[in-house]
């Protein structure tokens, strides 16, 4: 009996393996998972820092607003990572320059400029590109991730993540006392427009997996859920990019055995942890304080 | 002027087309202890940006323990310790590392904290009794501690000139008292303290210096020179009978 307890669960454990493994043999889902963990991870950093500094909506502005840089790059045969990040920036200095000189509030600055650039680029895509070639833009296209962009997207969103990562102690500062940063002489607009910079380049690197609609959930979900979970920020870092890997991967495997949307699958996973740890923590708490009135009214 | 640790000379400030400062000229001696006083939008918190640097003024000069704003920044003469309100205490940060940030100025660029960044956190830990709480992240704490915490933060740093905005806004009368003897304790110990209040009854026990603000400095000097009513009550546009003027 004992002997063949271990077996099965041995077989088990093979199994397993092997259902991981085995689809790695294949180049299109190496690069898959390798481009996912990547994008999984430099998002997962990013989004501690876009949810403490409440720049959630900013990020979801920059991702659509890239749309008509995405096409134009197509229309003339440059890598689409070039026009992604030229609109995004574009996008940030427009939004800025019209919020400081209006008395409009910036939610609706935002508003504005995020779709006006992102109906351009629908109006261009009308003319130009197929419905297949939109939706893989909008919605991501994983699988069909050539070589070179495989390369790129894991050297530009490692380069990223890398810098995000050693300045880590200067953003946080510029997301919780930008004044009391400037009061001490460090430069604050620089980490201001590095900080977008790292912002657009992530954007664009991360939307041909998951698609220019849901990138902003990867900027979002994983932040929130650490944030949720921990009261330090060195924690909420690792929470967040352990959460976002494993959505990741179960989007890249999903398509490869369910023929699933990765984007879809990815977000989806991820907004189930978030809303998992959030009822969780709910539920505990209610019966927490339950426990202490019961033993209150004793 | 060796002995005046804030200078303002003939300084304006405007906002597009709104005068914030016209012609403000104030100066606040070493190791005094002044409540700012006036009406919101009077001014105040442009002052306080102009002594951080934080803003150029149009015209006029701003002098910080003899150094220009951007110099002064440098040497980090002057810590702010903010409003309560205006601190996001859900942030994931512990006490030690917002001390930690008063030491940015002089940390290398990747922001690593060396031992002399330690022993000064420590200090300025031990100096405000707020060693015991040191790994609590901040929204853990009391208002009077959640005070102390950014003024270990300015003595970490180094500062002689400690900038607090509404410091006793929602503490109870026996934290404030506490908070206070805190104050008057590093002023003895040589540092200048210049707080913004709305707290007019208190004030002449605290304050040895007051300034009114009313879009320029209407009145600057010891306490019981300028905190009179017909001064206190131009500044405040109108009648105030609540207070007693000794």
């Amino acid at each position: 009996m004992v002997l063949s307890t271990t077996s099965l669960l041995n077989n088990i454990y093979m199994d397993l393996i092997s259902f991981l493994v085995e689809p790695l043999q294949y180049a299109f889902m190496f690069k898959a998972v390798v481009v996912s963990t990547i994008v999984g991870v430099a998002c997962a950093i990013l989004s501690c820092f876009l949810v403490l500094k409440g720049w959630s909506l900013l990020g979801d502005a920059i991702s659509h607003a890239v749309l008509p840089g995405v096409v134009l790059a197509y229309m003339l045969g440059i890598p689409f990572g070039i026009g992604a990040f030229v609109f995004a920036m574009l996008a940030v200095v427009l939004i800025g320059y019209i919020k400081n000189n209006t008395k409009i509030k910036e939610d609706a600055v935002m508003g504005i400029v995020f779709t006006t650039l992102f109906a351009l680029g629908l109006m261009l895509i009308s003319k130009i590109i197929s419905s297949v070639d939109l939706t893989h833009v909008l919605f991501g296209e994983l699988l069909g991730v050539s070589d070179v962009d495989a390369w790129v997207t894991f050297a530009i969103l490692s380069l990223s993540s890398l810098i995000i990562l050693l300045f880590r102690r200067t953003f946080l500062i510029f997301c919780f006392d930008p004044i009391h940063a400037q009061s001490l002489g460090l430069p604050v607009r620089l980490i201001h427009y590095s900080f977008l910079s790292l912002l657009a380049i992530t954007i664009t690197g991360s939307i041909q997996t998951v698609g220019i609609i849901l990138v902003i959930a990867m900027l979002i979900t994983p932040g929130s859920t650490a944030f949720l979970l921990t009261k330090k920020f060195s924690t909420m870092l690792q929470i967040a990019v352990a959460t976002s890997v494993v959505s990741s991967l179960i989007g890249a495997y999903s398509s490869y055995y369910f023929n699933i949307a990765t984007g879809g699958t990815i977000v989806f996973v991820q907004g189930v942890i978030f809303l998992s740890v959030f009822f969780y923590q709910n539920i505990n708490a209610r019966l927490v304080a339950r426990v202490v009135a019961d033993k209150a009214s004793l | 002027m060796k002995d005046i640790a804030i200078a303002l000379d003939r300084v304006n400030v405007r906002y597009g087309d709104n005068i914030a400062l016209s012609d403000a000229t104030i100066n606040i001696p070493y190791h005094s202890f002044t409540g700012v006083i006036g009406m919101n939008g009077s001014g105040k918190s442009t002052l306080f940006k102009a002594v951080m640097g934080l803003i150029t003024p149009e015209s006029g000069t701003v002098t910080i323990c003899g150094d220009d704003p951007k110099t002064a920044q440098k040497h980090g003469h002057v810590a702010y310790v903010p409003q309560s309100e205006q601190v996001d205490w859900d942030f994931p940060v512990s006490v030690t590392e917002v001390v930690m940030m008063g030491r940015l100025g002089t940390q290398n660029i990747f922001k690593t904290a060396s031992s002399a960044d330690l022993a000064a956190v420590q200090n300025g830990l031990d100096r405000v009794n707020m060693t015991a709480f040191k790994d609590r992240q901040i929204g853990e704490l009391s208002g009077g501690q959640k005070k102390r915490v950014f003024v270990a933060r300015a003595l970490a740093q180094g500062a002689d000139i400690l900038l607090l905005d509404e410091p006793f806004a929602g503490l109870d009368a026996t934290t404030e008292k506490s908070l206070i003897a805190l104050l008057i304790s590093l002023q003895e110990s040589g540092k200048t303290i210049i707080l913004a209040t709305h707290d007019l009854l208190s004030l002449p026990d605290v304050c040895d210096h007051v300034a009114l603000v009313k879009s320029t400095i209407i009145g600057f000097g010891p306490t019981k020179e300028v905190f009179v009513r017909e001064l206190v009550e131009k500044t405040f546009d109108g009648t105030l009978n609540h207070i007693t003027f000794k």
